[in-house]
């Protein structure tokens, strides 16, 4: 039996990136906030610190800051036909958990969507015609546009602190930048990072090559800053453990370097962590929730009322809870009907090994986000009809780490141990490099998250289930990529080189890490029947639930998608504090 | 020999009578300074500022523990002496107090039952305060605060320090005249003076102390006022000399200090975190820009904050540490190894963020235990209003043994343009286990 707690105005369900900042926005309007973070707390100090986090066994191969499977999974299957089995053992990605959330152990690669993107139907339909979108393929606009969501974009990238080169501001091309991005209203807040070897080698080829480069932008800041909430980044040091790692030198952006202290300042927020969130209750007639019930670190349940929910877990997490708690009607692959669950999708990565006898690359000297990157092929850039796909990637070149486990890059055919494997090693550490296409993901029909039939949680609560597999659209755009980079790996002249892109026929296999780019679910839009958010990311169904996230994307855009997750998060926020509070209701 | 006995009878004649005179005298406290209206209304948020800026709350809240509830431990080269509950709760705070009996412990260090406290609560600098904020500090504590009915621990000094009676003779000699005197004919270096001097009680910690213990000096008239103390161990730096922060950092650098425990030279570490925490990071910009004048006037006029470029001997070290030869000594590699991350090459850090060692007061001190408890311990930036984030220094106590400890010390002290002495494996030895007062400025 649930105890309930005193009545919050508002709860916010995790407490990362989206959090963090809808806690921020939404104490500044005088609310009473409590945030549910099921995982532990952290902090820079001790948790980070200095050099006990650098321990690439702990936190790289063993996911020190990840969930654990057996306090939170799915299960996953590719097709209609197959039957889903659970996520046992982490591997193609790793959500986090703990304040802070993926936001501690991401490599801070932070990107605006290109403007096409976010009408991507609309922008195929107009440029190409309606008959080249496969029938399979749930293609979807997203119910807001780019210039709606610059002043966004901005704004979260002066609260995370972004380093990098504008390519094009208020229509105006910048030497230097992104010829192809869309327009920005200013510049980053800090300049680009210093790049390493790899990423100039690669930048000058491309540009031999009549290609533009630029530098890739960086949530590491590249020199002391101090954001608009007063929190404070440090110059990265390129230490070379970044991905899965939290930052030991406040240098990397995450809700602790940017948020955290400041929203801990706020009297009336409070937070509590190991305290799992159970479900969404709603009020008898299913149009307003009441609160959300959970679970303390003892094991007990608690009704924790508030007048308005805010889901910002992870995507899986946040699509897993609105499913079970009856929040819209669930996606069936079959009809077509329903929308929770719909449209989820991935990301299409694939790369080119480079190796050079006589050059040192000192992979060791690395940052999360160091590199150099084209968009010559990125989704504005594309014939979609000529091609025969839909879709685009960004191209890139630039060291995250050299860590001796998990970045030991070598030669086709070496043995995986023994003798020639050391031999191997021996010749080739740190004479390497890799350049790298990071492409879209389209949704389908029959790519979408439901609840499992058969397996359950610890809470006895059925598992989400994730059917997925990769398709011929996207299979047809990652080849496209590698008939791009293999001829600029080539004009570098390599003494050995080796490619690895998805081909005919493959199967999305889990063991292997892709990439934490997880999308779709609970997707916005402008129309209820087809989406399960509205342009504002509040619920259609129940309409003082908002939903932060990446589960908002109808499909997945070619780039990293924290920089959109960040700027949906304000403009939902704002909304919250214009529209919303005044005159609690659906919006739209 | 019937003479020797004389002298000695009246030797001790003398001496009772001067016990006598000690114990049975009435004390002499000190009267109003001023005639306040006796409906005199203590104006809304007044006597919380006024608390803040007389930093009440870093010795009588404990680490998290009730405001003011006291049972803070504050070391003493005579012992601990532990912070009492100064709430007003009727029998073991201060609820009980009249305004008179309230005025005397500020000014006169003399309980409402007659003992007198020990100096380690400020009234020879509190006996400067004015009648108005005594009034306003009153009406704060009697109406503002919640009382709390615990007692925390006594203070039990080893003789002849638990003789509280003694403290009245060395009242007697140490203590300065009672009130404030306005002397600059300038309202702003008036307000600093008045805020440093009395009201911030900066010189308990930041004058020398002289003979008797006493500070030597509790006005800026006097040229040894806020030269630097010690405390715990540590160095509380000169205020005034011409390497002083505030004669070589520009004014809008030591007010940042002062508001947020940073700027883009230092960060706060030790016992003037709590200072910030609890103080000065609720200075109002006015009383701020007086401070800061004031500091800068005392020591004859002030610093412009220009870095000065590096010397033959900052560049060889920074060189030094930059070839990265695993033959290097032990002291430079182990701040490649475990400082250069933020500190760099250079030694100068990053702006806000990761302080300069190249001409730090802490790493310079001549008390050295500071820059032991630091590395040991690590350091963590109070929380402040226009700067939120407790940026936190790790500790290496762990990792490093004494000798390495020391090697690094001596290194960096030694480092750049700094020309401090060496730290040996004994003083590292005495500070291990030895953290001082705790020093997290979270709670």
């Amino acid at each position: 039996m649930a105890t309930t707690a005193k009545k919050k105005d508002v709860v916010i369900v995790g407490l990362g990136w989206t959090g963090s900042i809808l806690g921020m926005e939404l104490c500044e309007e005088g609310l009473e906030v409590l945030a549910l973070e099921r995982g532990p707390d952290r902090d820079t100090v001790p948790d980070f610190k200095y050099p006990d986090v650098a321990d690439e066994l702990k936190y790289a191969i063993r996911y020190g800051f990840m969930q654990r499977p057996r306090n939170s999974t799915l299960t996953i299957r590719r097709t209609l036909e197959e039957t889903a089995l659970p996520y046992r053992s982490l591997g193609s990605f790793l959500p986090g958990d703990g304040v802070g959330g993926a936001g501690v152990h991401w490599n801070g690669h932070t990107w605006r969507p290109m403007a096409e993107e976010l009408r991507l139907r609309s922008y195929v339909e107009e440029t190409f015609g309606a008959e080249i979108i496969p029938e399979e393929m749930t293609l979807q606009d997203w119910g807001v546009d780019y210039a709606e969501l610059e002043p966004y974009f901005d704004r979260f990238e002066k609260v995370a602190g972004i380093a990098g080169q504008a390519g094009n501001i208020n229509g105006e091309v910048v030497e230097g930048g992104n010829p192809f991005e869309a327009p920005r209203s200013g510049d980053f807040p800090m300049p680009p990072l210093p790049q390493t070897v790899d990423a100039l080698m690669f930048a000058e080829a491309a540009r031999a090559m009549g290609y533009h480069p630029f530098p890739r932008p960086a949530a590491n800041a590249s020199q002391a800053y101090t954001n608009p909430y007063g929190m404070q980044l440090g110059p990265c040091n390129f230490c070379g453990f970044c991905e899965r790692f939290g930052c030991l030198n406040y240098s990397k952006s995450s809700p602790q370097t940017c948020v955290m202290a400041a929203l801990k300042r706020k009297p009336n927020f409070e937070y509590k962590v190991n305290s799992e969130v159970l479900r969404v209750e709603l009020a008898r007639d299913g149009r307003t929730a009441t609160g959300v019930t959970y679970v303390t670190a003892e094991g007990e349940e608690v009704f924790q009322p508030a007048d308005l929910v805010i889901l910002a877990a992870y995507q899986l997490h946040n699509v897993h809870l609105m499913l079970l708690s009856g929040i819209g009607q669930p996606y069936d692959p079959i009809t077509g009907e329903g929308v929770m669950g719909k449209n989820y999708a991935y990301q299409m990565n694939g790369g080119t090994s480079l190796f050079f006898k006589d050059v040192e690359f000192n992979p060791f000297v690395g940052a999360g986000s160091n590199g150099m990157v084209i968009d010559d092929f990125a989704i504005n850039q594309i014939d979609f009809a000529a091609e025969g796909f839909i879709g685009g990637s960004y191209i890139s070149s630039g060291t995250t780490n050299g860590q001796p486990i998990r970045s030991m890059r070598l030669p086709p055919d070496t043995p995986g141990w023994g003798g020639d494997w050391k031999k191997a090693t021996k010749e080739w550490y740190g004479h390497s490099m890799s350049i790298g296409s990071h492409g879209s993901n389209m949704a389908y029909r029959d790519t979408y998250l439901d609840l499992d039939p058969t397996y359950q949680d610890r809470f006895g609560r059925p598992l989400l289930r994730m059917t997925f597999n990769w398709k011929p659209n996207d299979i047809r755009m990652t080849q496209f990529m590698k008939s791009k980079i293999e001829p600029i790996a080539e004009s570098m002249n390599p003494d050995i080189m080796a490619s690895g892109y998805k081909a005919d026929g493959a199967m999305y296999d889990v063991r292997p890490y892709q990439t934490t780019h997880n999308v779709g679910g609970a997707i916005m839009g402008t129309d209820p029947t087809s989406s399960a958010l509205n342009r504002y990311l509040q619920s259609w169904d129940v309409h003082n639930v908002f939903v932060m996230g990446a589960n908002a994307f109808p499909q997945n855009i070619q780039y990293n998608p924290t920089g959109v997750v960040g700027a949906l998060a304000y403009w939902s926020a704002e909304a919250i504090r214009t529209q919303y509070l005044p005159n609690p209701r659906p919006l739209i | 020999m019937k003479t020797f006995l004389r002298i000695v009878a009246g030797l001790i004649v003398l001496g009772l009578v001067a016990v006598a005179a000690i114990a049975f005298l009435p004390i002499r406290k000190t009267p109003p300074n001023d005639q306040l209206a006796a409906n005199y209304e203590v104006p809304a948020g007044q006597g919380e500022y006024t608390m803040r800026l007389a930093d009440c709350a870093a010795c009588h809240t404990a680490e998290g523990g009730e405001p003011f509830a006291g049972g803070r431990a504050i070391e003493s080269p005579f012992g601990t002496i532990w912070s009492t509950n100064i709430t007003p709760d009727p029998d073991v705070g201060i609820g009980g107090y009249t305004l008179d009996e309230f005025r005397a412990v500020l000014n006169d260090g003399v309980r409402r039952d007659g003992t007198h406290l020990y100096p380690a609560m400020p009234y020879d600098n509190y006996r400067k305060l004015s009648e108005q904020d005594i009034r306003v500090l009153y009406g704060f504590f009697m109406n503002e605060v919640e009382p709390v009915a615990s007692e925390g621990e006594t203070t039990k000094l080893d003789f002849p320090f638990d003789q509280r009676w003694g403290i009245r003779v060395w009242d007697w000699a140490a203590l300065s005249a009672p009130g404030f005197t306005p002397r600059y004919d300038d309202p702003v270096l008036d307000r600093g003076a008045y805020l440093v001097e009395t009201l911030g009680h900066c010189g308990a910690c930041h004058t020398p102390r002289n003979a008797i213990f006493a500070q030597a000096a509790t006005t800026g008239e006097d040229a040894t006022f806020l030269t630097g103390g010690a405390i715990g161990g540590w160095s509380a730096p000169d205020l005034r000399g011409p390497n002083s922060a505030p004669q070589t950092w520009s004014a809008e650098q030591l007010k940042a200090y002062l508001a947020s425990g940073r700027n883009d030279r230092s960060a706060v570490t030790g016992e003037m975190s709590l200072v910030i925490a609890h103080s000065m990071q609720y200075a109002s910009e006015d009383d701020l820009d007086a401070i800061v004048a004031y500091l800068r006037h005392i020591g004859g006029g002030g610093g412009d904050g220009t870095q000065p470029e590096p010397d033959a001997d900052a560049e060889a070290t920074t060189e030094l540490l930059a070839s990265a030869d695993p033959a290097m000594e032990l002291g430079p590699r182990l701040y490649l190894d475990n400082c250069n991350a933020c500190h760099f090459t250079d030694g100068r850090g990053a702006d806000g963020v990761f302080p300069e060692l190249d001409g730090n007061s802490l790493v310079n001190a001549s008390q050295t235990a500071g820059v032991i408890d630091v590395i040991l311990n690590g350091s963590r930036l109070p929380s402040t209003q226009s700067r939120p984030a407790d940026l936190a220094m790790p500790d290496f106590g762990h990792r490093l043994s004494d000798e390495e400890v020391a090697a690094l010390a001596t290194f960096v002290r030694s480092a750049w343009s700094n020309e401090a002495g060496a730290v040996t494996a004994d003083d590292v030895a005495r500070r291990r286990g030895n953290a001082g007062r705790p020093q997290d400025p979270r709670s």
